[in-house]
């Protein structure tokens, strides 16, 4: 009993990871009042960059880093269509992630050619707290990615409440005209969230191809994106909710795998869908408080408006 | 006068010139791989406009396009986007095929009127359900439209396993996931002997019919009310939950009708490989790109899918006269509507500076 | 002079009756495939690509020429780019799937004098009139069972897991013949079998590779092009595998014990043959491991190489 808890938590542990990097990379973006629908595309450019980086040098800080630059790159290209070019966000996005999807699979195609595997980032046992019982096995012993994307969590809670940086991003996407007649520059703060949810993507991206999967092939995400956008809403544009989010979603996720490995008698067509069925059924159980997004989310600014 | 009327055709042109901006750049990475760019653009335009067969293709590829985006413009102009395009395909389709597939001996067109009706009522439903837990639970569609398309692709896969599979795969014992035939008697007449389809005619008709309900009807005018100023229309005391949450439902029965001519006109049955786009070719998140090239304006949109239409089906074509990566093409679609979408703003700059100079005047 | 003229003329006639045979035997067979999946997927896709690869390699270029629409997974660009094939005049087109099957009952009648083949099937559609379709499948439960039985005979714990994409066609078949195997081999061990509902989803292989192995399987083995985020965890996690559509040991030389590899030229020569002749349609061709379709791949490495490295690096201490 204790090894199937063990077994499945630390699956969905691991499961949760690119959606943590991406959802929160897309709450501090819509925070700022920008909606990218792109988010799987940019994980997709991300995920190649790093695998064949770490493919062609075998070193995984180098791939990590290559993906952080490209979903940089990303995350400007989005920046000025949306935010510049004032174009209509959740179309821009769509039009990101085909894109992102072709130019990945497209370069797959054209510089490696074949499905090959590589080293990735190992599990890494942090010491004195992977001894814990239980919770030491499940939380302590993933790779370095994992730990990553769940510190990420307090420290964008932190930033966003606790700093001046965090006010201004939350008051340009709630009151941008309030925040613009205050100095506040509302195109450098859009652009500086946007791009950095773009590096947050592409090392969503790398912690597929250079951790938990080792490998890349077309379409590696399979619209992982877009559930990572999904738990955006899920958790109310706090860092703390999305990471209960993603951790329901991947959970239930583990479960049905284990449901079906052990061969209980659930057609694999219902167990697959419960992640889903799930997310919105708990969405709704929660729906006492009235969730207000950010009010600028998908209007571009402009003065005088 | 004249002046003023070349400036609208110009700026009408920029999204056109966006488009072929994109093209270039397409051209150039086909260069670069080698092929000869002429060739390939070549057999762009063949493939999308070449042959009688070519352009039915196009129209065909192009009809689900346009049920979508018809059913984008009505929750667009709400301020509601309906991403859950592709499940509502799904479930349009899987309803109309179930009907027929169960009541064969009714005389063909009236199955096919209650196939299609059917169609529309599951995917307003569809689209009804995420627009019911948004009104009474306060779930973001987004997020629940997102969630909808898995179900409905698992949907899906369950029953074309099981419960409605043709018995002619299980006898044969190789399991393919897909209903039987429909009896020819449901086939949506052709046009011209080629692959095009009455479901054509019933599209265009549709979007007459939108842009009539938009315009024309109290209803319309107050979901078109909300999308523009959603305080002005709470304090002229409209309801604004209950039209958004019905022009959602709109969007998913123009989508799931949409879906359900796609089986009767085309397919005339439903297979699956396990994605939903498979089957849907992905028309859900097209149909999105489509409305918004044909400004969001019913009319306009019927041109815009033609144009996407083609597109594709010639960008098929390009692949097969050059033997580039069939990803290529989808990078260069992306590219294409990012390119357009991105154009939308100097056309808007242009358009207020025609006003500005009006004003002067 | 009237037997030069007539020899001139008969010199001529035959000049030019030799030259159309040169020109009709010059005229390269030209073939065109349509898959759902991309040529580099080391499985379905890939098979049917390298085959056509070793076809053009044994005629020579001049006389074989083949072009490919790969993830071709949308069922109606599938099926225009069938009917442009032909109607460009293509000799054979192959639709390298079994969804394909409804298209080609539909575009095979409109060009009579092109050769079609559908795969997998056993379907040539004959019943309904139609006479230019082939049809060829792969009987890969007997790589199953060969599999199953390897699989069964190295498992030390008796648990052996089997990740699926969609039970469907020869996923289904492998799967089945697998699990024969071990059960004939073991009739106590544990077979764990699970479909993931996709051809795609990499991280729901690997996830359930991870899972399997959790329940206890030391043996894993699975089918279709999303099997290599399982291959991953299970040369991370040492745990064996067999594969199947293609010769996946290059992912993990470690772990990799044996393949199933399809040959698909088994089913294309003669019906390359055949349509020369001007038959083109209406047989059926099966891979099987009698003919050669099905060949089995064993890796030295996986299966005993750790034994040999171990004796060589002295680990090992044969006692006599």
């Amino acid at each position: 009993m204790e090894a199937i808890i063990i077994g499945i938590a630390k699956s969905a542990i691991r499961l949760a990871t690119p959606y943590l990097y991406a959802s929160i990379g897309e709450t501090i973006g819509q925070l700022s009042g920008v909606l990218n629908l792109g988010v799987d595309g940019v994980m997709l450019m991300g995920a190649f960059s790093a695998f064949y980086t770490v493919l062609k040098t075998g070193n995984l800080i180098l791939g990590l880093l290559a993906a952080i630059v490209v979903g940089a790159i990303f995350g400007l290209l989005i920046a000025f269509v949306n935010v510049t070019l004032k174009a209509e966000q959740g179309i821009s996005g769509i039009g990101v992630y085909i894109f992102g999807l072709g130019l990945s699979s497209f370069l797959f195609r054209t510089m490696v050619g074949t499905v090959e595997t590589v080293s990735g980032f190992p599990p890494l046992s942090v010491p004195l707290l992977s001894n814990i019982p239980i919770v030491g096995e499940i939380f302590f012993q993933q790779n370095i990615l994992v730990y990553g994307a769940f510190a990420l969590v307090p420290l964008t809670w932190f930033i966003l409440n606790k700093t001046p940086l965090g006010l201004s991003i939350r008051a340009v996407g709630q009151h941008p005209e309030a925040a613009d007649s205050l100095g506040v520059n509302i195109v450098h703060i859009r652009y500086l969230t946007v791009i950095f949810g773009g590096m947050l993507s592409g090392i969503a991206g790398a912690s597929l191809s250079i951790a938990l999967l080792n490998v890349f092939q077309q379409n590696l995400t399979n619209g992982m994106g877009f559930i990572a956008v999904a738990l955006v809403y899920f958790g109310a544009w706090r860092p703390l909710s999305v990471l209960s989010g993603a951790l329901l979603f991947s959970t239930v996720n583990a479960i049905q795998i284990w449901v079906q490995v052990k061969g209980i008698n659930i057609p694999s067509d219902f167990t697959l869908m419960l992640p889903y069925i799930v997310t919105i059924a708990v969405l709704a159980a929660m729906a006492k408080r009235r969730i207000h997004p950010p009010a600028a989310l998908n209007k571009p600014f402009e003065r005088g408006e | 006068m004249k002046y003023r009327n070349i400036r609208e055709i110009s700026m009408s042109l920029i999204p056109l010139a966006a488009f072929l901006l994109a093209l270039l750049i397409g051209t150039i990475m086909i260069a670069f791989l080698g092929a000869n760019p002429l060739i390939a653009f070549q057999a762009l335009l063949k493939g999308a406009f070449g042959s009688m067969n070519a352009i039915a293709d196009t129209v065909v590829k192009a009809t689900p396009l346009l049920f979508v985006g018809l059913g984008i413009c009505i929750a667009f102009r709400a301020g509601v986007l309906n991403i859950g395009g592709e499940g509502q395909l799904v479930a349009g389709a899987l309803s109309a095929t179930i009907v027929c597939l169960n009541f064969p001996n009714l005389p063909g067109w009236i199955l096919i009127i209650i196939a299609l009706t059917i169609g529309l009522l599951c995917g307003a439903i569809w689209a009804g359900i995420a627009g019911f837990l948004k009104a009474y639970f306060n779930v973001n569609e987004i997020l629940s439209t997102i969630m909808l398309n898995y179900i409905a692709a698992y949907g899906m896969n369950y029953l074309l396993s099981g419960p409605i599979m043709d018995p002619l795969q299980i006898r044969l014992g190789s399991f393919i996931p897909q209903t039987a035939r429909l009896p020819q008697a449901v086939d949506l007449p052709r046009l011209i002997p080629t692959r095009l389809h009455f479901g054509t005619i019933i599209a265009i008709v549709f979007a007459i019919l939108v842009y009539v309900f938009l315009w024309r009807t109290t209803i319309g005018f107050r979901i078109r009310m909300i999308g523009q100023n959603i305080q002005a229309s709470r304090a002229s005391g409209i309801n604004v939950q209950k039209y958004m949450v019905l022009a959602f439902i709109l969007s998913g029965a123009l989508v799931g009708l949409g879906g359900a001519i796609e089986v009767l006109g085309v397919h005339h049955r439903i297979f699956t490989d396990g994605s939903v786009s498979g089957f849907t070719g992905s028309a859900g998140f097209n149909g999105i790109v489509a409305a918004l090239f044909g400004q969001l304006h019913p009319i306009g949109t019927i041109p815009a899918s033609l144009l996407l239409g083609a597109l594709l089906t010639g960008a098929n074509k390009m692949q097969r006269v050059v033997q580039v990566p069939s990803a290529l093409i989808g990078a260069l679609n992306g590219l294409i509507v990012i390119f357009v979408v991105g154009s939308e703003y100097l056309r808007r700059r242009q358009t207020r500076r025609v006003e500005r100079n009006e004003l002067k005047k | 002079m009237k037997l030069k003229k007539i020899i001139i003329v008969l010199t001529l006639i035959s000049i030019l009756v030799l030259s159309l045979g040169f020109g009709a035997s010059a005229k390269p067979f030209r073939v065109a495939v349509i898959m759902p999946s991309s040529i580099n997927d080391l499985a379905f896709s890939q098979s049917m690509y390298d085959a056509l690869i070793a076809v053009q390699k044994e005629m020579g270029k001049e006389n074989f020429e083949f072009v490919y629409s790969e993830n071709m997974f949308v069922v109606a660009d599938a099926a225009a780019a069938i009917r442009d094939y032909a109607s460009e005049g293509y000799d054979q087109v192959i639709a390298h799937g079994s969804q394909y099957g409804s298209s080609l009952v539909e575009i095979a009648p409109d060009f009579p004098n092109t050769s079609f083949a559908w795969g997998t099937s056993v379907s040539t559609f004959s019943d309904q009139g139609i006479t230019n379709v082939f049809a060829y499948e792969a009987r890969s439960e007997e790589g199953g069972y060969v599999c199953g039985v390897l699989a069964a005979k190295l498992s030390q714990t008796g648990i052996i897991g089997v990740i699926g994409p969609i039970e469907t066609g020869d996923a289904k078949l492998y799967v089945d013949g697998f699990k024969v195997g071990v059960l004939a081999t073991k009739p106590k061990a544990q077979v764990n079998v699970n479909w993931i509902g996709s051809f795609s989803d990499v991280a729901l292989a690997s996830e359930a590779a991870q899972t399997h192995i959790n329940v206890g399987a030391d043996v894993l083995t699975g089918t279709a092009q999303m099997v290599v985020g399982a291959i991953g965890v299970a040369r991370q996690r040492g745990v064996l595998w067999f594969g199947t559509q293609a010769d996946q040991t290059s992912l993990a030389p470690e772990v990799v014990v044996a393949n199933q590899v399809y040959d698909w030229t088994v089913a294309l020569k003669p019906m390359i043959q055949l349509v020369k002749e001007g038959t083109r349609g209406g047989n059926i061709y099966v891979l099987t491991l009698a003919n050669g379709g099905l060949k089995m791949v064993v890796n030295q490495e996986a299966l005993i190489g750790k034994t040999i490295k171990d004796i060589i690096e002295g680990k090992i201490d044969i006692k006599l």
